[in-house]
């Protein structure tokens, strides 16, 4: 657990970057300090591993007073992953993340022993170990920062705008990554960024920070989008909230309907006039079959319609959305984490789910989605 | 007219004695060495200080860019003239010419590395020494080894010079050969400091390829080739004409 | 030794020596300075054009900034038939060392004129030639000043060795003062020596702010 007591960042010029954060970042979790350009984001984070001393008051990991420990050793137990990635341009990629390993004494052979292990992690083959940082793309580099982040196993960790320097497809991936990495390591990490959307995406909680280093508004995300504090932090997290909002509302409180369903290669004769929907033998959707379309084909798939996007269960509720938009029955399939058909909903149920959380009083949403 | 030169050049009897050029090559190589060496010894350590703290980094440009403005000729006769001796006071003289681009060089290699590796160096939790030994010196050696190179340059160009009040090495050929109008000695003696500065300059070259880690060719390369806009600062970083502009890019 | 300064200087024949110096020394410094800019744009320009021809014009240049000035100043007498004293061959060596010095800067300069721009000049209809003056050229003056700057120090700096040969502006005064072994000239020498430098430095970096005004209202160099 990270705590910030009544912080105060004055730097010498007498730039107040901090004004009194009380904060506490609970341990094993994603948060996110978010908030426009020069509000002291990265003040704060950097008063954690002591690149930076608070004026007043006192920085606490896991009980103890950063202050109290010697920084050089402190650093090695907190990753640290930054912009740029701060690779070192003329160590090896396996070196790079070697790094800490190497400072704490370990033999050389077992940390890269080790470092190997950690590209993998990150979903980097181990050949590129031998490359130089100028050798590799934005993204690959990034993912080396993080590597060389977590190489020492530390608890925490601390992340500066790590994807801001990439393209957003390839930013998308990364943030996936992290959430994938987290669901296996459990960190405590604490992510800065400017982006509201990857604030959103990736934290369980959302630090929202307002110019002069003032903590406007502490919450989960979806608390966030429904009820920001303050004019501020409405106008930060947008307009399209609402839509924004479906990206982290699973569909639990919608309730599923049945359509009539058929097996791949023994449709029904005659046709019924609904919707049908074609399941494959392992029960997953093919597409749908148009209601009353009559007989006379050569090859009876010929008539089935691909069917839209498919919404898996638990999974953000833009998704459930997408589907019942893009499906020609006007219906979005849902089917279970194995693929296998659940059930299916209409977009006006989805969108009548959105009103009814909106309306709920105080906050008890369920758990959410998408963070697995 | 090279005809001439050519048999000066060849003719025995300049290839031995004391005023032979076997004896006056060393002797200019000799005072360029000793002169590099202390430079050195001088320079790389103020500038590690100075690029490594960020401290007195205004007041070093301000300094190396007017001894750059010295003119050697003046230094040389004017140290001879006050303390007396040749050799002292020419080996001053041309300490005090090559430590600037020594300096320059080696903090303008430490400023060079850039500031997210610096950065991560020590969020990582590395100390001061390690961040200097493992991190800005391996980044500093492509600058700090042009400064060296120009530093030498410089040395081989100023003992010629400074044979002005006295002093051996191949400078004697030129100054010795104008008083008394012998061109072709002149123009011998030239050509011999000019083959020895390329000569040095070349085997600089190959130690800076050897010592610079191939991930910072790597990425200067990539740098290069991906066009993106370089400041100032980085005119030029790796060769002598080079080296010069980018200490002048200061102030 | 203040008190001899003052009075070498009191001397109206060393005044007037000192002066006619100081304005030799003056254009022996800056017309190579102009010469060697003038040669080096166009080099500069063919060399950010082709590849062989870049690498062979850098190597060039690197080769000859590694002859020492000395040797410059009596080997070209001897290739261009001039007489040794002639300040000539002064002009022409500094010359071809501050083009030596430049031509990378200027290759450097076009390489870092964003791409865009120079697309978005040629949409517009400039013409090759036109464009380089119009556009390129104006975007590399601040890489270009850098190089100037550096060619400008250390041609002043180096126009005192040619008093070896007999023409050397304020390097006479140190040659006169060594062989009477008399230190006041010397000092008055290497003192107008710096002050020159920094005179033209500080002229070369106003005349850099006027021909780039863009440069200052976004704050950048
Ligand atoms: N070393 C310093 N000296 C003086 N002022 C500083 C220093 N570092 C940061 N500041 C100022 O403190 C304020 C907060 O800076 P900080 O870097 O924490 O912002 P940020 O929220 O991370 O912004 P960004 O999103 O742009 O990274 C800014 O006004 C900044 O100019
Ligand atoms: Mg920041």
């Amino acid at each position: 657990m990270i705590e910030f007591r009544s912080v105060t960042k004055r730097f010498d010029d007498g730039t107040v970057a901090v004004d009194n954060l009380n904060l506490s970042v609970d341990a094993g979790t994603i948060t996110v300090f978010v908030g426009p350009s020069g509000c002291g984001k990265t003040t704060s984070l950097r008063m954690v591993n002591r690149m930076v001393e608070p004026t007043e008051g006192a920085v606490l990991v896991d009980g103890a007073d950063v202050r109290a420990s010697d920084p050089a050793l402190l650093r090695r137990r907190i990753g640290y992953v930054i912009q740029q990635a701060g690779l070192f341009p003329h160590r090896t990629v396996l070196d790079n993340v070697a790094t800490v390993p190497l400072l704490s004494g370990w033999t050389r052979r077992r940390a890269r022993d080790r470092a190997g292990e950690l590209l993998e992690l990150v979903g980097l083959p181990t050949e590129l170990g031998k490359r130089y940082p100028a050798q590799l793309s934005g993204g690959q580099q990034q993912r080396v920062g993080v590597a060389r982040a977590l190489a020492a196993d530390p608890p925490v960790l601390l992340m500066d705008e790590p994807f801001s320097a990439v393209d957003p497809v390839v930013r998308e991936g990364l943030q996936d990554e992290l959430l994938r990495l987290q669901a296996e390591l459990d960190k405590t990490i604490v992510f800065v960024t400017h982006d509201i959307d990857e604030a959103v995406k990736v934290g369980e909680k959302v630090a929202v920070f307002r110019q002069g280093g003032h903590l406007a508004q502490y919450a989960e995300p979806d608390e966030l989008l429904a009820r920001p504090a303050d004019d501020f932090v409405s106008e930060f997290v947008g307009r399209d909230r609402g839509y924004r909002r479906l990206s982290f509302l699973d569909a639990s409180g919608i309730e599923l309907r049945d359509v009539p369903t058929a097996r791949e290669g023994a449709l029904p004769e005659p046709r019924p006039e609904e919707w049908v929907l074609v399941l494959n033998a392992e029960d997953r959707p093919r597409g749908w079959l148009p209601p009353g379309s009559t007989v006379d084909t050569g090859s009876e798939t010929a008539e089935v319609q691909p069917g839209g996007s498919l919404y898996t269960k638990g999974t953000p509720m833009r998704g459930a959305l997408d589907a019942a938009l893009s499906s020609p029955s006007g219906l979005g399939v849902v089917v279970d984490e194995d693929g296998r058909y659940a059930g299916v909903v209409t977009a006006e149920e989805v969108l009548e789910a959105i009103q009814q959380r909106r309306a709920e009083p105080e906050h008890g949403e369920p758990e959410q989605g998408g963070f697995g | 007219m090279l005809q001439e030169i050519l048999s000066w050049l060849t003719d025995p009897a300049h290839w031995s004695g004391p005023d032979g050029i076997p004896h006056r090559l060393l002797e200019h190589l000799g005072y360029t060495v000793v002169a590099a060496l202390a430079a050195i010894a001088i320079g790389v350590p103020l500038g590690l200080f100075v690029g490594h703290t960020g401290r007195g980094g205004l007041a070093l440009v301000g300094l190396t860019n007017g001894m750059r403005a010295l003119p050697t000729l003046g230094l040389v006769t004017f140290l001879f003239l006050v303390l007396g001796s040749t050799q002292t006071s020419t080996l001053i003289a041309l300490v005090v010419l090559a430590v600037p681009p020594v300096l320059a060089g080696t903090y303008a290699g430490v400023q060079d590395t850039p500031r997210g590796v610096v950065d991560a160096a020590q969020g990582m939790g590395m100390t001061g020494w390690q961040r200097l030994w493992r991190v800005e010196v391996p980044n500093a050696t492509p600058l700090l080894l042009g400064g060296i190179r120009n530093a030498v340059l410089q040395l081989v160009a100023t003992t010629t010079v400074a044979a002005f009040v006295g002093l051996g090495g191949l400078g004697r050929y030129v100054l010795d050969g104008l008083r008394v109008y012998a061109y072709p000695k002149v123009a011998a003696g030239a050509l011999l400091v000019a083959a020895l500065a390329v000569v040095l300059d070349l085997l600089l070259a190959g130690l800076q390829r050897v010592i610079v880690p191939r991930g910072l060719r790597l990425a200067a390369v990539t740098r290069r080739r991906g066009g993106v806009a370089r400041e100032p600062e980085r005119v030029g970083t790796d060769v002598v004409a080079g080296a010069v502009a980018r200490e002048g890019a200061n102030g | 030794m203040l008190g001899d300064i003052v009075q070498y200087l009191s001397d109206p024949f060393n005044q007037d020596r000192i002066l006619g110096y100081l304005g030799e020394h003056l254009q022996l410094s800056l017309l190579p300075l102009v010469i060697g800019l003038a040669a080096a744009i166009p080099l500069g320009w063919l060399a950010s054009r082709t590849r062989s021809l870049r690498l062979t014009l850098m190597g060039t240049a690197n080769v000859v900034y590694t002859i020492p000035s000395l040797a410059l100043f009596v080997v070209l007498p001897g290739l261009i038939g001039t007489q040794i004293t002639a300040p000539i061959n002064v002009i022409l060596a500094l010359s071809i060392y501050t083009a030596a010095l430049l031509v990378r800067p200027v290759v450097d300069a076009l390489d870092a004129v964003p791409g865009h721009v120079i697309a978005a000049a040629t949409a517009m209809g400039y013409r090759p030639l036109r464009r380089f003056f119009a556009v390129e050229l104006p975007l590399s003056v601040p890489v270009l000043a850098a190089g100037v700057r550096v060619a400008s120090v250390s041609n002043i700096s180096l126009v005192s060795v040619g008093a070896l040969i007999g023409t050397g502006g304020l390097g006479a005064l140190f040659t006169g003062g060594f062989q009477i072994r008399y230190l006041p000239p010397i000092i008055v020498g290497i003192a107008l020596t710096l002050l020159l430098a920094l005179v033209m430095d500080l002229l070369l970096v106003g005349l850099r702010r006027a021909l780039t005004p863009w440069s200052r209202v976004g704050g950048a160099h």
